[in-house]
């Protein structure tokens, strides 16, 4: 009797000690951190950050990024998924090379742009050989702020649009033909039918994909850094930056706490707002 | 107009054949029950009228116009699916608007067609609801308020009574085909309830491994099957199968003879239970096992020669277990089926 009572505790322990050794621990940790100043409790540490140049940047830059990517990526992965929907034959082909950027890390496909995007690159060699341009033109430089941020995009919604997809898919998937068909029976044509019934269905799987592509895109880091290093200055990268350029990881500290406390809001944000109540569920 | 033309259609999965070279003509304003066991395709045959499956050949025509290319919304049709396709991010009153609103139906319209439906199918109650909070029955009967609501000239229905307790599925029955009768519209009705079909239709398709057996009034049905499969699987209970030996055109079974028309040497007597009289000597010998008091009548499955057969007699007649009973067929009913294929003899079928 006692045995049972206690067996799902020590079933969850090991989980538990990890959970709170490998992330608790250190959240404390980085918490103190940020409110410590030579081991008293002060604000210097935001203070710091806030006074810094690159502060202001970082922010607008990290939240420009995601307003940018998020919704092109959502979009995208919609058109994509729906389009995997219909098909018949080779679907799973056509989904498992879509997939592929998954299984690169976000260095590396920061890498591949910009074999692509630098000066001596494919884009440049293409647009000389037609003519375009005369002589590399530099896309990823600071003078060329647009060009930048486009490439960026770029580079993040090729790397990441594949998990949005395997999220949707995979909600495609759970919505039973029949309501698609009840509605194509009852008048509704296929653009209306993606409006009244696909997308309220597909609503849970929208918001997962919606959390978790934006708790990723606030903590955009590599891909930045390899295309364009501190040219774009982003708030992971500025806390990297302060941590070992600057060896003050106090403020560093800072930072990831802001991080942290942005992407929790836009989870609550999300979870509020795309709210499915249980009545309105399948 | 909106007769339904169903021309050699046939339908294969794979290798698997659903539906075999099936052709059917269902008139304009026509209540017709498609009556078959689990699997024989009545699903499928509704899909392909309604578009939602493509038939691997073979045409629809609906109100004589070929629709076999067109897409379900351009047919002019209303479907009640046999597992809802209730909208669950709907409520019950969206649901049932939902074919109004895709017309362009104006607000006053739309409450009228509401209103009228959910009527008829008791559902006032439910409508604010969303349909994850009703029952089985409740939803169903919200997906034939849908259809009902957009008043089609052609309605499949998809065993939409399946759900419903016997006493709410009695009313229903009658309410659907008042309903469908003074509207004129053309139903095709999916059920393997073979009371229901013969309750509601004007007449009765039976289908069979993916052909139709047998397509006539009810009354004509049960009485004259055309193969021992439809009279099995039409009347409750089922009718009886004896087989006899024919000897110089004569069936012969205890006392029992009847000239019959066949080459072979047996022959295979359908005898509804009900056809059957208890008589003093001669006829058939039945040994009684089981009485069952039915009410109306008392039924009594027991064993002629060997064979299991079953007999309604008066409610009142006094019979056990154990008797020998002498039983007298009334020949004008007797279905004479050839054994071998089981259809029935001097039929055209
Ligand atoms: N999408 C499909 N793929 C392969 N086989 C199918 C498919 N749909 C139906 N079938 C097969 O076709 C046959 C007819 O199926 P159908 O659903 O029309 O039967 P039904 O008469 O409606 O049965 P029930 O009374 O159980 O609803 C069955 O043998 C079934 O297995
Ligand atoms: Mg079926």
């Amino acid at each position: 009797m006692t045995n049972n009572r206690l067996l799902p505790y020590l079933l969850i322990a090991p989980a538990t000690v990890f959970l709170v050794l490998l992330f608790v621990v250190p959240l404390v940790q980085t918490i103190a951190l940020a409110f410590m100043d030579n081991g008293v409790a002060s604000l210097t540490n935001f203070r710091k950050m806030a006074g810094d140049l690159n502060f202001g940047l970082s922010i607008g830059n990290t939240f420009l990024l995601v307003l940018a990517v998020i919704p092109l990526q959502i979009c995208m992965a919609l058109v994509m998924a729906m389009m995997i929907q219909k098909m018949d034959k080779g679907r799973d082909l056509v989904l498992w090379i879509w997939i592929i950027p998954l299984g690169i890390s976000d260095l590396a496909a920061g890498l591949v742009w910009l074999a692509i995007l630098q000066d001596r690159g494919y884009v440049n060699t293409v647009l000389n050989m037609l003519g375009l341009v005369d002589g590399p033109v530099n896309w990823l430089s600071y003078e060329a702020p647009v060009s930048l941020f486009v490439g960026v995009v770029l580079a993040e919604v090729w790397r990441a649009t594949a998990i949005v997809l395997v999220i949707l898919v995979a909600g495609l998937q759970l919505i039973p033909k029949e309501y698609g068909e009840a509605a194509e029976i009852f008048g509704a044509g296929p653009w209306t039918r993606f409006r009244k019934i696909t997308l309220p269905l597909l609503k849970p799987s929208i918001q997962s994909a919606l959390i978790l592509r934006t708790v990723l895109a606030f903590e955009v880091f590599a891909v930045v850094y390899a295309l364009s290093g501190r040219n774009f200055p982003v708030l992971v990268g500025e806390a990297y930056a302060w941590q070992h350029v600057n060896q003050n990881n106090g403020v560093a500290a800072v930072y990831a706490i802001l991080v942290m406390a942005i992407s929790l809001a836009a989870t609550v944000i999300y979870i509020r707002a795309l709210r499915t109540p249980p009545e309105m569920q399948p | 107009m909106s007769g339904i033309r169903i021309d050699a259609i046939e339908k294969r999965f794979g290798a698997a054949r659903a539906l075999e070279q099936l052709t059917l003509d269902v008139e304009d304003g026509e209540f017709l029950a498609l009556l078959g066991p689990s699997g024989c395709g009545k699903t499928t045959l509704l899909r392909i009228i309604a578009g939602l499956e493509t038939q691997t050949s073979g045409r629809i025509f609906i109100g004589g116009r070929d629709v076999s290319a067109l897409p379900p919304r351009e047919r002019g049709l209303a479907m009640v699916f046999q597992n809802y396709a209730v909208f669950p991010h709907m409520t019950v009153y969206e649901n049932v608007a939902f074919g109004l609103r895709m017309k362009g139906a104006t607000a006053a319209e739309v409450n009228k067609q509401v209103e009228r439906a959910a009527g008829l199918l008791h559902i006032e109650p439910y409508l604010e609801r969303y349909p994850a909070k009703l029952s089985g029955g409740q939803r169903q009967r919200v997906a034939v308020a849908r259809a009902l609501a957009v008043q089609p000239a052609v309605l499949l229905m998809d065993e939409p009574l399946s759900n419903l307790d016997a006493l709410l599925r009695l009313e229903m029955r009658s309410e659907l085909k008042s309903v469908l009768n003074s509207s004129g519209t053309t139903t095709v009705y999916v059920t393997h309830d073979q009371t229901e079909a013969m309750g509601l239709a004007d007449r009765i398709a039976v289908m069979h491994q993916g052909v139709i057996e047998q397509i006539d009034r009810p009354q004509a049905l049960y009485e004259r099957p055309a193969t021992r499969f439809v009279g099995g699987f039409v009347g409750s209970p089922p009718m009886n199968f004896i087989d006899m030996p024919v000897k110089a055109g004569l069936a012969r079974l205890g006392d029992f003879t009847n000239p019959v028309s066949t080459g072979r040497d047996t022959i295979t007597a359908g005898i509804r239970a009900e056809d059957i009289a208890v008589v003093e000597r001669g006829g058939l010998p039945f040994d009684v096992m089981v009485c069952e008091p039915l009410g109306a009548t008392l039924l009594l499955t027991g064993r002629v020669a060997g064979q299991l057969a079953r007999v309604a007699v008066r409610p009142d007649a006094v019979v056990a277990p154990g008797d020998r009973l002498n039983l007298e067929p009334s020949p004008g009913r007797i279905v004479w089926i050839d054994p071998a294929n089981g259809k029935a003899i001097g039929q055209a079928a």
